[in-house]
């Protein structure tokens, strides 16, 4: 079946996006990520313009965040002073990336950016994942000693900066700089891949600012539902690129395959989890980057001017 | 239409210059006593584009007034009729490699591109009449009066960007040609079909049909077609320009709904 997505302008079928959404939904399900890395990528995949793809995929991360959040919520992992402030760091991050975005579209420069950023992030985070999932994997299957943690007290050149704020619900003291430059980072990738940011979010709590890990998660899809719905209105207001209809399909795909994927993630074990998950955001990196390199079909493109 | 009255005018003038030397009415198209002329109706001057539309074919009926029985029946008449979009400007990129990767590097904006144009004709386009006559009547994609934006900019640079992007648009399915999509249905009824193709751009849209009798041109007409998106979307992507920011909150709005009803749905804690 057919749909015409409005502002793409272009007829697509319903039933590819919704098998996208719910996919992507299945995964993000399992693996406790947003799933924006993966439905951009598709969506390009899929000859949606990457300009539509991305403004789209960020309206498609408030669904997604905003069910998970709404769950941490109500277990009260969530630190609402850390997420705020992340989230001033991310309104400035993503206004910054929306001016560029629109700059490098009148440059015609737009989609290479986008698909050299993904390649980036996606082959840098998965490839440091699989080595760390593989450690783990070893470690568990050897028995071995488990992995040096570090000790509690010990601190990094990140506690030595100044403003310091007392973050209560994560049990943190820590400078403001690093805590909004992080948000501005996320807000930034935000508005030009379409991501909510959480697989570079979390990390980044846990190892450099030690957030304990039960409050991590919910504050990043805190942060992320504010930040993500700024850069679809503001994308939506400079660029006209978000497309509800497209974003529409893929929430109640994407809505419904989680529910499927967090069953399906209980019985997995979590290195095995990992390991699978940085296998997958590999295979797209490889694919994005691959498109790079092939001569494409034709050298020629044509976009809309305004003059 | 504007753009061929210089030619109409000049054509009416040699006629009345040699009235005598008009005695054979085959090998001269310009008889003043049997002014032909072309006519075309669409059924509707708007189409709608609903969800589900993968493309159509728009028909167009026509007639041909005053012929001549004789070249009638010798198949001699020959109708053009071409469907125009909208002209919007177009910028053109060229990749190129660095650093072994493929990237936008050249470029070149053209200010008047038509979005679409398709033609039907009745034989292949060469057979009708001789190139110099499509380019005087702007007749035909290769014909099209495409303006680049910096006319100081090097001719062959331009040119070629104008030919890619004749090649992109045939490959997008925007520019056609449908040779024998124009058929005679009787002396003087034709029908014309042209396609349009899913990604068929909204707008005004011009169609304009064109008889020749002996190669030679005789006549235009043309008649105006909307092409607007229906109901549902139309009312979307017009939200979307006039009411961005409302736009925007709305599908936030939407998304948030979306995640709630999840979880009330599929509730799981």
């Amino acid at each position: 079946m057919g749909i015409y997505l409005p502002i793409a302008e272009l007829s697509v079928n319903v039933f590819v996006l919704l098998a996208m959404g719910a996919a992507v939904g299945f995964l993000s399900g399992m693996f406790g990520v947003g799933g924006g890395f993966l439905i951009t990528p598709l969506l390009i995949f899929y000859n949606i313009p990457p300009a539509i793809a991305v403004a789209t995929g960020a309206n498609q991360v408030i669904a997604s965040s905003f069910s998970g959040a709404l769950a941490h919520f109500k277990r009260g992992t969530l630190d609402f002073k850390l997420g705020t402030v992340l989230l001033g760091g991310g309104i400035v991050g993503s206004t910054v990336g929306i001016y560029v975005f629109s700059l490098l579209r009148d440059l015609g420069q737009l989609d290479l950016f986008i698909s050299l950023l993904y390649v980036a992030l996606l082959g840098s985070v998965g490839g440091l994942m699989l080595v760390e999932s593989v450690n783990a994997i070893r470690l568990s299957r050897g028995a071995a000693t488990p992995a040096t943690l570090k000790k509690p007290g010990q601190h990094n050149w990140i506690h030595r900066l100044p403003l310091k704020m007392r973050f209560r619900a994560s049990k943190l003291f820590v400078s403001v700089i690093p805590v909004i430059a992080l948000g501005a980072g996320i807000g930034f990738l935000s508005s030009i891949m379409g991501v909510g940011g959480g697989f570079i979010m979390v990390p980044a709590l846990i190892y450099l600012l030690k957030v304990p890990t039960n409050v991590v998660v919910g504050t990043s899809l805190f942060q992320i539902i504010f930040v993500a719905a700024y850069t679809t209105v503001v994308h939506a207001s400079t660029n006209q690129t978000v497309d509800i209809v497209l974003a529409f399909v893929l929430m109640v795909g994407g809505v419904a395959g989680a529910q499927y994927g967090a069953k399906a993630g209980q019985k997995l074990r979590g290195e095995q989890l990992r390991a699978l998950l940085a296998i997958l955001v590999l295979a797209v990196a490889l694919r994005l980057g691959f498109d790079l390199f092939v001569r494409p079909s034709s050298l020629f493109s044509l976009a809309g001017a305004d003059s | 239409m504007r753009r061929h009255l210089p030619f109409l005018a000049l054509a009416a003038a040699l006629a009345l210059a040699m009235p005598a030397a008009a005695q054979d009415a085959v090998q001269n198209p310009l008889q003043v006593q049997n002014p032909e002329s072309i006519q075309i109706g669409l059924s509707t001057d708007r189409i709608a584009i609903t969800a589900d539309f993968t493309g159509a074919d728009l028909t167009i009926f026509g007639s041909l007034e005053n012929a001549d029985p004789l070249i009638n029946r010798q198949g001699r008449y020959d109708v053009i009729v071409v469907l125009e979009g909208p002209s919007r400007p177009v910028v053109v990129r060229k990749k190129d490699r660095f650093l072994g990767m493929w990237i936008n590097m050249e470029s070149e904006t053209f200010v008047n591109v038509p979005v679409s144009y398709s033609v039907a004709t009745t034989r292949v386009m060469q057979d009708i009449t001789d190139p110099n006559n499509y380019k005087q009547l702007a007749l035909g994609a290769d014909n099209l009066h495409i303006e680049p934006l910096d006319k100081e900019g090097n001719p062959a640079t331009i040119d070629a960007f104008e030919a890619a992007l004749r090649e992109r648009k045939t490959a997008l399915g925007l520019f056609s040609v449908r040779v024998g999509g124009v058929e005679f249905l009787s002396q003087s009824l034709f029908r014309a079909s042209l396609p349009l193709s899913p990604n068929v751009p909204v707008g005004t849209h011009k169609a304009r049909a064109f008889l020749f009798r002996n190669g030679v041109f005789i006549k235009e007409n043309s008649a105006q077609l909307a092409i607007v998106k229906s109901g549902f979307e139309q009312s979307l992507a017009r939200y979307a320009g006039e009411h961005s920011f409302f736009y925007g909150a709305f599908a936030v709005a939407l998304a948030m709904l979306t995640g709630w009803l999840g979880r009330v749905i599929f509730r799981r804690d």
